[in-house]
């Protein structure tokens, strides 16, 4: 890179952080006119969030935006878009029930005289843009009615329509086909030939050795590091990525298995995932680590009675059963922790005291009424156990840390003294401290007996809290490992899908 | 201003914005209309609102479940059809003042059904409460006028048209039945498991289903109160008119949906309660009372309760709901 010419893009110490969490600490990061340049890290490490500060979603607290050479203010996308920056979303941000055209003019509609749309000149440009983009779709078709793939390149095609400087992929070929990802990186290189920066997030690492000149590294809202792609490996990039103090500092106390409490046979769940077996002994922690979609929440919900199984047979503790309802999952003493608090486990607008006895409050009944001494001794019980800090009871969970929010979740669930606890995506959104807490106390939880299964999509969170851990790809397990033999690498392997290769 | 907002009643008065506007207007017409601040106004206050009152309560139920009944008006003039017309059935003839017992007992299960088959609707199939409903106030609306063959029924037994004279010591037995229907409502609302997971269902559906609460039932069960409180209201009216009209409780939904959005529950679920409500449904009894005394034509009441309706909702996401995550409109 010749230092000489003037970054397309630069950002100097972004600070964002919102209510509990430091989402982004001092972040730098500049992209060249004509390069790619990937940004890495793990989920939840702050590249979502400083993409929507880029593209003016979100305000930064501190720090500079410098695009050409002068500091720029964007206080929404559209002034993004006009300064040359834009933003491809990893999920789909489109209005389903609109055209292609005017999703991708979407706020900025050609016009004729008295604000009428110039439909003429949209339909000519979008399907000018589509057939850059090699897109075999019209313009006039329905977003709802094409398939994802297309969706994502009606996404893309957003991008075309302004003279962009730099252009930001999230994750873009999650939901693309190989045959797609070929037009894609044609597009992405067709776009660098043409002098626009590129930022292109993804996990995968193949594709960012084959696409990116340089690589930018976040851990934990916080800037890793800058490697240029020719001169480094995979190895070093996932030291920057996951960090060397990979805290593995695991409760050492001899774990304390017990008779199986959960096991699971040939379960299946159409298209979701397949043949899936498995056990969890009491005492224990089974780790479930896979990439996102590869079918963890699903077994999660099939296990808590939110979806219906094709076949397999679950068990709990010796005898064969049907779940088909949360209800009946509560009753067998299965409890999950859902993966998101706020919209799965959580009523926002409620108290802590009533969101924690939200389960059985049909058990703590005085006369006709709600007995309010016995629920408040439940609240203290675990408020004190699981160290939640919060004012008093009145406190709505709305107003609570992230941390704290899911210390109510998890709370909730243990009031139920449950045998088998599965607990999705445990510290996500949660910041750093409280994750080791929140870690601790599921060691602890194991200690006392409970069964557990933590899906997590991080991996110094399964190998610290696991006991056993099973990799998922697409559906079906690859591999199982225990906490002694598993690596790495060969944890990265099987949840590439590159076990798969290999006699199991 | 940091001082004031020390004051206990000041902070309760943000967080229930439509109280302060019930106390200033109660003050502004004790001095502005002539015979306003007597106890037998307030008292009329109390018979006037208890009609749209009764549904309101029923509303904030509903509404705070997530859902939302419009068909209340139409099935208050069916009660009251039925109420006015089982009294004449021949089968009945000979049971004296008893005969008003069965009538306001089909009347009152009248209304339980229809709030029945809306819950049942709204449960089984899925659809939105206000497209359910909305069929339903048409439907209803049309089965009155089948029943009643668009011509109004006329009360014959005097003692069901004088029962709104009535007093109990020196309040209207109207107001009692308001008032012991709003302290039952607040307990049922604030007190019991049925409540609680009221508010849970409307404040977020999926955690609630995760917490294994049925949620269809619960739903059921607000929809058949409000159909009883609707069908109550019914009666009552009817016993005031000494009659039931085919076109008894038209738009009194609009009301009675002004009276519990005033009274800070949530169009979207979760949030609200009895107190709340029972301010709104006051706010609109004062300014209507208020307004006839001071001989102001009624369609002003109109306009300025809209605008009130508009303000209120103003003041209280200024005061109780800081803007969401810098996201801007």
């Amino acid at each position: 890179m010749s230092d000489a010419r003037e970054p397309a893009l630069r950002l100097k110490g972004i600070v964002k952080t919102f209510p509990g969490v430091r989402a982004l600490d001092g972040v730098d990061f500049e992209v060249m006119p004509g390069e790619v340049h990937a940004l890495l890290g793990e989920n939840g490490a702050g590249k979502s969030t400083l993409m929507k500060v880029l593209a003016g979603m979100y305000q930064p607290n501190e720090g500079q935006i410098i695009i050409g050479g002068k500091p720029v203010q964007m206080t929404n996308p559209i002034e993004a878009k006009s300064q040359g920056v834009v933003l491809i979303h990893q999920e789909l941000s489109l209005v389903p029930e609109m055209s292609a055209a005017e999703n991708i003019y979407l706020g900025e509609l050609p016009r004729k005289s008295f604000g009428r749309v110039d439909w003429k000149t949209l339909e000519e440009r979008s399907n000018a843009i589509l057939k850059r983009l090699k897109c075999r779709f019209r313009a006039e078709a329905t977003v709802a009615q094409l398939s994802i793939a297309n969706q994502q390149m009606v996404e893309i095609a957003r991008a075309l329509t302004v003279d962009a400087r730099v252009v930001v992929f999230d994750e873009p070929t999650a939901s693309l086909t190989d045959a797609e990802k070929v037009v894609l990186f044609d597009i992405i290189n067709d776009l660098k030939s043409q002098g626009v920066g590129i930022v292109y997030i993804s996990h995968r690492m193949d594709e960012i050795f084959t696409l990116s000149d340089r690589i930018t590294v976040l851990r934990d809202g916080a800037y890793r590091g800058t490697l240029t792609t020719a001169e480094t490996n995979e190895d070093e990039v996932t030291r920057l990525m996951i960090g060397r103090s990979l805290d593995l500092s695991r409760n050492e106390a001899a774990p304390n298995f017990g008779e199986t409490m959960l096991e699971v046979r040939g379960l299946t769940c159409a298209g979701l995932f397949e043949d899936v077996s498995f056990t969890v002994r009491t005492g224990e922690i089974v780790g479930f680590y896979g990439l996102v979609g590869a079918g963890r929440t699903e077994i999660a919900e099939t296990l808590f009675g939110l979806r219906t199984p094709t076949s397999g047979e679950i068990w709990v503790d010796g005898q064969k059963v049907e779940i088909t309802s949360p209800r009946d999952a509560i009753a067998l003493g299965v409890s999950l922790v859902p993966e998101n608090r706020k919209e799965q486990g959580l009523v926002l607008q409620m108290n802590c005291r009533d969101n924690m006895t939200l389960p059985q409050v049909q058990d703590l009944t005085a006369g006709p009424f709600v007995a309010k001494g016995s629920e408040i001794a439940i609240f203290d019980q675990y408020r004190d156990k699981l160290a939640i800090k919060t004012p008093s009871w009145r406190q709505p969970t709305a107003v609570l840390s992230g941390g704290n929010q899911q210390k109510i979740v998890i709370g909730k669930w243990l009031s139920m003294q449950p045998r088998v606890l599965i607990v999705d995506e445990p510290t996500r959104g949660i910041d750093v401290g409280s994750k080791s807490e929140i870690h601790n106390l599921l060691r602890e939880l194991a200690g006392q007996g409970y069964a557990v299964i933590v899906i997590s999509s991080e991996m110094p969170e399964v190998l610290r809290v696991s006991d056993r851990i099973v990799a998922m790809y697409h559906g079906k397990i690859m591999r199982e490992f225990t906490i002694d033999d598993v690596t790495e690498d060969s944890l990265v392997q099987a949840i590439s899908g590159i076990a798969a290769a290999e006699p199991a | 201003m940091a001082n004031l907002t020390q004051i206990p009643l000041v902070r309760w008065l943000m967080r229930n914005p439509i109280w302060g506007f019930v106390l200033i207007v109660f003050i502004f017409f004790s001095f502005a209309a002539d015979n306003f601040f007597s106890g037998q106004n307030v008292m009329n206050i109390l018979v006037q609102t208890s009609t749209i009152g009764l549904i309101a309560l029923g509303m904030t139920l509903v509404m705070i479940n997530g859902n939302i009944d419009l068909s209340v008006g139409a099935t208050l003039a069916l009660a009251a059809a039925f109420a006015v017309d089982v009294q004449s059935w021949a089968m009945f003839a000979t049971w004296g003042n008893w005969q008003i017992l069965p009538a306001v007992c089909i009347a009152l299960l009248v209304g339980i059904l229809m709030g029945a088959i809306n819950g049942f609707i709204v449960w089984k199939t899925g659809v939105d409460a206000f497209i359910v409903t909305l069929g339903a106030m048409l439907g209803i609306r049309g089965l009155v006028f089948v029943y009643t063959g668009e011509q109004s029924f006329y009360a014959m037994n005097f003692a069901y048209s004088d029962f709104s004279f009535l007093t109990i010591g020196p309040f209207p037995v109207l107001a009692v039945i308001f008032a012991v229907a709003v302290i039952a409502v607040h307990l049922l609302l604030s007190r019991t498991v049925h409540g609680r997971n009221t508010y849970a269902v409307g404040g977020n559906r999926e955690a609630a289903v995760n917490a294994g609460i049925r949620v269809g039932p619960h739903m059921m069960v607000n929809f058949m109160l409000i159909g009883f409180l609707a069908a109550l209201s019914g009666v009552l009216l009817s016993t005031q008119m000494g009659a039931a009209t085919p076109n008894l409780g038209r738009d009194y939904e609009l009301w009675v949906i002004t009276a519990v959005v005033l009274g800070g529950t949530k169009l979207t679920g979760g949030k609200g309660d009895i107190i709340g409500t029972l301010g709104g449904v006051l706010a609109i009894g004062i300014l209507r009372n208020g307004m006839n005394l001071m001989q102001v034509p009624a369609f002003y009441v109109l306009v300025i309760l809209g605008s009130i309706l508009i303000a209120v909702l103003f003041l209280d996401k200024r005061f109780n709901r800081p803007a969401d995550g810098g996201l801007r409109l």
